[in-house]
């Protein structure tokens, strides 16, 4: 028997075949290169954004976190840059987000996998697949004249029922206009929907049939069976989707620059406006120089570090959990 | 036996099954658990098996035998519905359980599995705790209370026990297959149903771990009546008291039909078989 097909008559059967042995060799070179090519484009952006932005870190020190007034052109002495209401704001719409979007997401992920009738699923996907391609400057627009304005009779109700209730009424304060950081989360978690849907819906359906059918067989309702055997099985993936879905969040910048309002509020008050690291630099990118400039590109780190912590934070939770269920603990 | 007048259209608040006492080997002299009535059983127009008619007789292990694709697992799926799920099946003829009909309309398939359990062909504990696994079908029936002593008592039963108990909140899946199988009878136990219904459960196992449930199905049969598919003849005509016999059939319009050829006690049939397809079979001579 022979192991080459070139030369069916040599001796050396077991020697490696050229060409094979060449592409191998070229698809691991490839594969490594590209591996290393993100990490050489994220290591290049850290460099040079730290490093544009130098001259307010420099300037600042820490306080650059630390302090809350964000005062480019101060009447008398220097400029003040602090990202903390804007790191403030970020965190803030993004959860509101996250708290809108998750349940939403988990629930049409649920309802496509296991209860839509087989002819909806298809067009059901695409409908949600193209909320995603809706460029967020249309979403930001429609924040602003459609949803910003209709939302205020809604948020007043809000405030004049809950108002006066001691910690809760401080989430419910005065309503100045429908820019606000609610307002900026609710158009946030109609933007991250669809991605935490479609990563959630093929996390479900990789459950194994056996799992479910074992949950079924012990009397299981649809719904005891998404608890018991559906949910652990993708609490990984879960995590995962909801971390994409905060990172676009968190990154977001001309829809919420549209409707968060543009001030410096550190506020309990949903209905306040705020804003974002993200809205900040696209709206005074443009008119700021010097170490103006070089604070917004601060304002990016910033971001930057914020994302990168999140996400290994996540990667901790699921690692942990993981473990815990293939029983190495 | 109170569960003769089970209502299978809505969920008891607490239940306490009280186990047959009849022993196994032992002739029944009581209508059978089940009975199947011309049942078919089809996937979209497609009839998968054809006109099956049984009985499953109390605190017996019956065994279904024959060639892959004969429809044996079809109709032992349909005895808890649990083809319900898959889109376009359809079970026509009746599946009587105590003289109702499984497939009525007023009948939920909550409550038929909850009373006839299944234990399937590759051990799928969830991914989750050894003691959980088995609390999961307590917890979802609403058994309060006492949940450590149904945990235990379903362990010891299904011969886990032992070699568990001191690491129940370790995750289901660091045990081996045979254990994760036994764990499996044990979360099917757990919720006490009157039926087993298991799906080649050894195929995935090694000799010795098939042994032990074997071993255990035999005790079983004290508390709770078993249907088993089985691929390995010896394991039907070892464990079983009835045993049916499938094959696949090709119709006129060279379609293929599941169908039960034969069934009978499990020694006459693998001694002195009725139809000639069973001895050609059983002998080695087809499948």
């Amino acid at each position: 028997m022979t192991l080459t097909t070139k030369s069916p008559d040599s001796r050396s059967t077991l020697a490696q075949r050229g060409g094979s042995a060449r592409a191998d060799r070229i698809f691991s070179w490839w594969t490594l290169g590209t591996g290393l090519l993100v990490l050489a484009v994220l290591g290049l952006i850290l460099i040079t954004t730290v490093r544009e932005a130098w001259p307010a870190f420099d300037a600042m020190g820490p306080r650059f976190l630390t302090e809350r007034i964000w005062d480019p052109n101060p009447a008398t002495g220097d400029a003040i840059f602090g990202a903390l209401s804007f790191a403030y704001g970020t965190a803030l719409s993004s959860l509101i987000a996250l708290l809108f979007a998750v349940p939403v997401s988990i629930g049409i992920a649920l309802f496509l996998t296991e209860l839509a009738p087989r002819r909806l699923r298809g067009p059901a996907v695409t409908v949600i697949d193209l909320l995603a391609a809706v460029p967020s400057v249309v979403f930001g627009l429609w924040g602003i004249l459609v949803v910003a304005p209709a939302l205020v009779p809604v948020y007043q109700w809000f405030h004049d029922v809950f108002g006066g209730v001691p910690v809760l009424g401080s989430l419910f304060g005065q309503v100045s206009s429908g820019r606000n950081f609610m307002t900026a989360g609710i158009i946030l978690a109609i933007m991250v929907t669809p991605i935490i849907t479609s990563i959630t819906r093929e996390v479900f359906s990789t459950v194994p049939r056996a799992d479910k059918d074992a949950a079924l067989a012990l009397g299981a309702t649809r719904w005891e069976m998404i608890r018991g055997a559906v949910f652990p099985h993708s609490f990984g993936g879960i995590v995962g989707a909801v971390m994409l879905g905060l990172g676009r969040a968190m990154g977001e910048t001309i829809a919420v620059a549209l409707v968060i309002g543009g001030s410096t509020n550190i506020t309990a008050n949903l209905f306040a406006p705020g804003n974002t690291m993200a809205a900040v630099i696209v709206q005074q990118f443009g008119e700021s120089t010097g170490t103006y400039t070089a604070a917004l590109i601060g304002l990016g780190v910033v971001l930057f570090a914020m994302t990168v912590l999140i996400n290994v934070l996540a990667q901790v939770i699921v690692r942990r959990a993981e473990a815990r269920m293939k029983g190495s603990r | 036996m109170a569960r003769n007048d089970a209502d299978l259209t809505s969920r008891p608040s607490v239940s306490v099954h009280a186990p047959g006492t009849a022993s196994a080997g032992v002739m029944p002299s009581t209508a059978p658990v089940m009975q199947l009535r011309d049942v078919s059983v089809y996937y979209g127009s497609y009839e998968a098996v054809r006109g099956t008619s049984m009985p499953i007789q109390q605190n017996q292990v019956t065994a279904m035998i024959g060639p892959s694709g004969c429809g044996k697992s079809t109709v032992l799926r349909a005895l808890n519905r649990m083809n319900d799920p898959i889109p376009g099946a359809r079970v026509s003829g009746e599946v009587l359980y105590h003289g109702q009909d499984l497939y009525a309309k007023d009948v939920d398939p909550i409550q038929v599995r909850r009373r006839i359990g299944m234990v399937f062909q590759k051990p799928n504990p969830f991914p989750k705790s050894i003691y959980d696994n088995v609390a999961y079908g307590l917890r979802i029936n609403g058994i309060k209370g006492r949940l450590d002593d149904h945990v235990e008592e379903a362990l010891t039963q299904a011969a886990l026990w032992d070699e568990v108990k001191d690491k129940l909140r370790k995750s289901a899946l660091a045990l081996s297959g045979g254990q994760q199988q036994r764990l499996c009878i044990a979360r099917t136990i757990a919720v006490k149903p009157e039926v087993i219904l298991m799906d080649e459960p050894c195929s995935a196992l090694d000799p010795i771990a098939t042994a032990k449930i074997e071993d255990l199905m035999f005790e079983l049969t004290n508390d709770y009546t078993i249907v088993i598919v089985t691929h390995n003849m010896q394991q039907a005509a070892r464990v079983s008291h009835y045993t049916a016999f499938f094959t696949a059939e090709v119709d006129e319009k060279q379609v293929r039909h599941g169908r039960l050829v034969e069934f009978s006690q499990t020694g006459k049939l693998f001694t002195n078989p009725a139809d000639k397809r069973t001895e050609d079979y059983i002998t080695g001579r087809f499948g």
